[in-house]
């Protein structure tokens, strides 16, 4: 069995002798994308004109479809197809699996009468043009029974239980610790829906060859895209070929595939014609997976030094009335804070609402909106620096498992922060300090998420231009994958990054989980490195087994690569020297990872600290950031200009979630109230003041052979609640349900007579 | 109908449906697929264009509309291996991510450049005074071209540094 012990061994990556290692070298399909050239999946050109599908969604959350007349839709010029659940071709049942080892199984559009959620796609348009398309799709005519839906969420707390399979997790008696305590904090925040909206809507284009479906679609995950769609049109998983070669934004909202994907396949099957199909921007709010609401009740008991004494975070969530997501918002707080009496569960309530799904630190940064201004609320209670506050409270080993942590640098994350910050100019009573009409305040809070690492597969080929090609069905969703596979390459194999080609996004290239969780970095770089050292291993054993090199007759293992050079002390050759004679067709090689067996010894995760200061115009309520800091131990970094991107667009997804983003359901209709980019509110340029992230210098050799960890996901967890304490820092006005919009804070403004 | 548009420097005569974006000409039409639909509503800025050197948002702009008209997308500015500075900035200041927003960003940057340097004025700055270009100015000009990763900072400073200030 692997361990971890096996990573403490140094390689290419970890001894980085040409420095590439970390380098905050420039994107790798950089040109391609400022010049506007990299395709995403609806631009693929197809071998022939493609036709255009649209979507139609139910009007009703609930219900069914009672009536369907397409006739006047059908007669519309340039129509090609006009499909609802009665005419659409046969697709197995939701959920068959054909072939027993598919990732996914069948997700048949158009399924049945039923509707299940406001906006559910219910029909399906084909026409020559997308104009033709579009104006088709509105003669659809569908008639509905719809029952009373059931969506409000904040009425239905009482009805909410247990998710699947979990039970609350207590350590000691938290009751009895909390009654104990000496100083007590019992609030309740509420957070709202959210939608990823990634620039990029959802798109596919389709088109057969023979009896091969080949799909182009903006997914984060290539297999189970590959195999759901396999199973979906009933065919063999090998005849699919699915590709997804640049994806505009992802933030787990394309984790899974959506009826673009398989209605583009199912039409251009139909039609012997490619078809290409988009959500609308509009589509996006209810066709695709959003953030559920939580509600969460934090209780904290400490004794009158500020030490933790009972801690509890509760979450009450909502799923869609199939489903059993659940946004594990108290998950995190298990591994944050000391305390000996503890107690952390969900409740969930299915909803006729829109499936809820993953996003951009899934738990982490819900969660974190309470607890970390829960943690602020009690420093002032106990007159304590927040930050004195939580240094106070660090625990030595994991909290509930009393594991090792791996590496743990959040003090540290806090001191640095604090000090490179100006922290100590904060005033610890509210509303004391002004700037012309502004209040001005300063906050922070703590960062924490998971690190994860999973099976993957790689290959690398060299050819006898001596070029490195990597291949992997890894994809790349902004996050910098094809730059740090290039600098893994390149490290690993002693070339400069110009003599590396990553080709990534293809379900006909070695298996990689894909983009989520943060772990796609570790992920596909372990196996990458792994692909990588088998490569060096073959091109040693071809060099001192090949009688015209100057190496032959030496010992493989002395070889060493640097500078695209193969050498052995001051024998040498070059790598495309070496391959052009002895491999003149070139050599590719596998390698794989997979977690160690051991690796759940240790507690692993990424940390950080937050700090913040806003100005808050006391007549108005609003809000302006200006200036935050976030200071993260993630492992050591890859790429300091990617890896710093990811933190930074994290931290600001932060100040969407504090000021910003939120959508509310309309009772009536149980749809989202914003559906588009005007009335749900993301952060723009206007909304960011000076705004850094600094990584610490940390390899954590229990988190993979690279010692890396992701931060995709770690500057979004804790960022809103900087914002969130230290407009409370500023004005004294806590708003606990988010987003802290000038309303709500005038409520609280006007209250205190400002 | 039958219109001609001069398309990054090339007159391009298409016969198009009068319901035809300006936007779905460039990318179903003529195949320049750099300026995006990220919302089709004028919300996103991710299909920003320089229409006669003016940027608008190629959504909300039927095609017909702009017969005789000098229209410059993205692939315009500059490609690959002759980038523009402002693409060359956008790419060393690591100012995207997933890429889908960019097009639209350096060409609103670029045309954001040119309007501080004719004084048009925006709700930064005063009136009254001289536009000037300065990360304020910038940040207020940017805001109606989202970009959802937020490389917001980095956008800044690639605009700062194309135009030859420091940020």
């Amino acid at each position: 069995m692997s361990s971890v012990h096996d990573w403490a061994a140094p390689n290419p990556v970890t001894t980085n002798r040409s420095g590439l290692i970390g380098k905050p070298v420039d994107r790798y399909e950089g040109p391609l994308k400022v010049t506007g050239t990299a395709p995403y999946a609806y631009e693929v050109q197809p071998p022939s004109p493609p036709a255009y599908g649209v979507m139609v969604g139910a009007t009703i959350a609930a219900g069914r479809i009672a009536d369907v007349d397409i006739a006047a839709a059908e007669a519309s010029p340039g129509v090609l197809a006009v499909w609802t659940h009665r005419n659409v071709p046969s697709q197995p049942p939701r959920g068959a699996k054909a072939h027993p080892r598919s990732t996914a199984g069948s997700s048949p559009a158009l399924e049945n009468d039923r509707v299940s959620y406001f906006g559910q796609p219910v029909a399906f348009v084909v026409a020559d043009t997308l104009e033709n398309a579009v104006a088709a799709s509105m003669l659809v005519n569908l008639t509905y029974e719809a029952d009373a839906p059931d969506v409000d969420f904040a009425a239905s707390l009482d009805a909410a239980g247990q998710p699947p399979g979990e039970q609350d997790v207590e350590i000691g008696n938290f009751e009895d610790g909390f009654a104990a305590s000496g100083v007590k904090l019992d609030e309740t925040w509420t957070t709202p829906i959210q939608n990823h909206c990634q620039m990029e809507p959802c798109a596919s284009i389709a088109w057969w060859e023979g009896d091969v479906c080949v799909a182009h679609t903006s997914i984060q995950m290539v297999k189970p895209a590959q195999h759901g769609l396999a199973e979906t049109l009933g065919i063999d998983r090998d005849a699919v070929h699915l590709m997804t070669r640049y994806i505009g934004g992802g933030f787990g909202g394309k984790g899974q595939t959506y009826d673009d994907l398989t209605l583009a396949a199912l039409a251009a099957r139909a039609l012997k014609q490619p078809v290409k199909v988009a959500f609308t921007r509009q589509q996006m709010m209810h066709g695709t997976i959003h953030r559920p609401a939580t509600v969460q009740r934090v209780r904290l008991g400490a004794d009158k030094d500020g030490r933790l004494n009972a801690f509890s975070l509760m979450t009450w969530t909502h799923c869609h009335r199939s489903g059993s997501f659940t946004e594990h918002a108290s998950n995190f707080a298990r591994a944050l804070y000391a305390a000996p009496n503890r107690l952390t569960g969900h409740r969930l309530v299915r909803l006729d609402l829109p499936h809820a799904g993953p996003m951009r630190a899934p738990g982490e940064a819900s969660g974190t909106l309470s607890l970390e201004c829960a943690m602020d609320e009690l420093a002032e209670q106990l007159g304590l620096d927040p930050v004195d506050l939580r240094i106070r409270n660090e625990p030595p080993v994991d909290p509930e498992n009393g594991r090792p942590f791996s590496q743990r640098q959040l003090v540290r994350c806090l001191r640095e922060g604090a000090q490179l910050f100006g922290w100590e100019r904060r005033t610890a009573k509210p509303g004391q300090v002004r700037d012309g009409r502004w209040l001005v305040g300063m906050g922070m809070a703590a960062a924490i998420r998971g690190n994860f690492l999973l099976p993957a597969k790689c290959s690398f080929s060299v050819d006898a231009e001596g070029v490195i090609t990597v291949r992997q069905g890894m994809t790349d969703i902004g996050t910098g994958t094809y730059t740090v596979l290039a600098q893994i390459a390149a490290e690993t194999l002693g070339v400069p990054l110009g003599k590396v080609v990553v080709e990534i996004g293809d379900s006909e290239l070695p298996p990689a989980p894909g983009s989520g969780g943060q772990f796609g970095a570790a992920t596909a770089g372990s196996a990458a490195l792994a692909a990588g050292m088998n490569l060096r291993k073959a091109l040693a054993e071809l060099a001192t087994g090949d009688p015209r090199s100057p190496l032959y007759g030496d010992d493989p293992e002395l070889v060493t690569f640097q500078d695209g050079v193969i050498a052995i002390e001051n024998k040498s050759e070059t790598l495309a020297a070496l391959v052009a004679r002895a491999a003149p067709e070139g050599l590719t090689v596998e390698g794989d990872s997979r977690p160690a067996a051991d690796m759940r010894e240790w507690s692993t995760q990424t940390y950080g600290g937050h700090f913040c200061e806003v100005g808050v115009d006391p007549v108005t309520g609003e809000v302006r950031v200006r200036r935050m800091l976030g200071v993260f131990a993630a492992g050591r970094i890859l790429n300091a200009k990617t890896a710093k991107s990811q933190l930074t667009g994290g931290m600001i997804w932060g100040i969407a979630s504090a000021l910003h983003e939120g959508n509310a359901v309309d009772p009536r209709h149980g749809s989202l109230l914003a559906q588009d980019l005007a009335q749900y509110l993301v952060t723009v340029q206007a909304d960011v003041g000076e705004l850094d992230a600094i990584m610490l210098d940390e390899v954590d050799d229990k988190a993979n052979p690279m010692g890396i960890k992701g931060v995709g996901e770690l500057g979004n967890s804790g960022a809103g609640a900087a914002v969130a304490n230290a407009i409370y820092n500023a004005c004294g006005v806590r708003v606990r349900d988010y987003p802290i919009t000038p309303d709500k804070l005038l409520a609280g403004l006007i209250a205190k007579g400002l | 109908m039958r219109t001609t548009i001069t398309v990054n420097g090339e007159a391009r005569s298409l016969d198009l449906d009068p319901r035809t974006t300006l936007l779905d000409a460039l990318r179903e039409h003529l195949k320049l697929t750099g300026p995006k639909k990220g919302c089709d509503h004028g919300q996103c800025g991710a299909c920003t264009v320089l229409v006669n050197g003016v940027r608008i948002n190629a959504c909300l702009s039927l095609a017909v509309m702009h017969d005789g008209d000098e229209v410059t997308s993205i692939e315009g500015l500059g490609a690959a291996d002759r980038l523009h500075p402002m693409q060359q900035a956008f790419l060393k200041h690591d100012a995207f991510q997933c890429g889908y927003c960019t097009p639209g960003q350096i060409c609103s940057a670029v045309a954001v450049l040119s309007e501080i340097e004719a004084d048009v004025p925006s709700h930064a700055g005063d009136v009254a005074e001289r536009a000037r270009l300065t990360a304020e100015e910038l940040r207020e000009r940017m805001s109606g071209n989202i970009c959802r990763c937020s490389a917001y900072p980095q956008i800044i400073d690639a605009i700062l540094d194309a135009a030859g200030a420091t940020s």
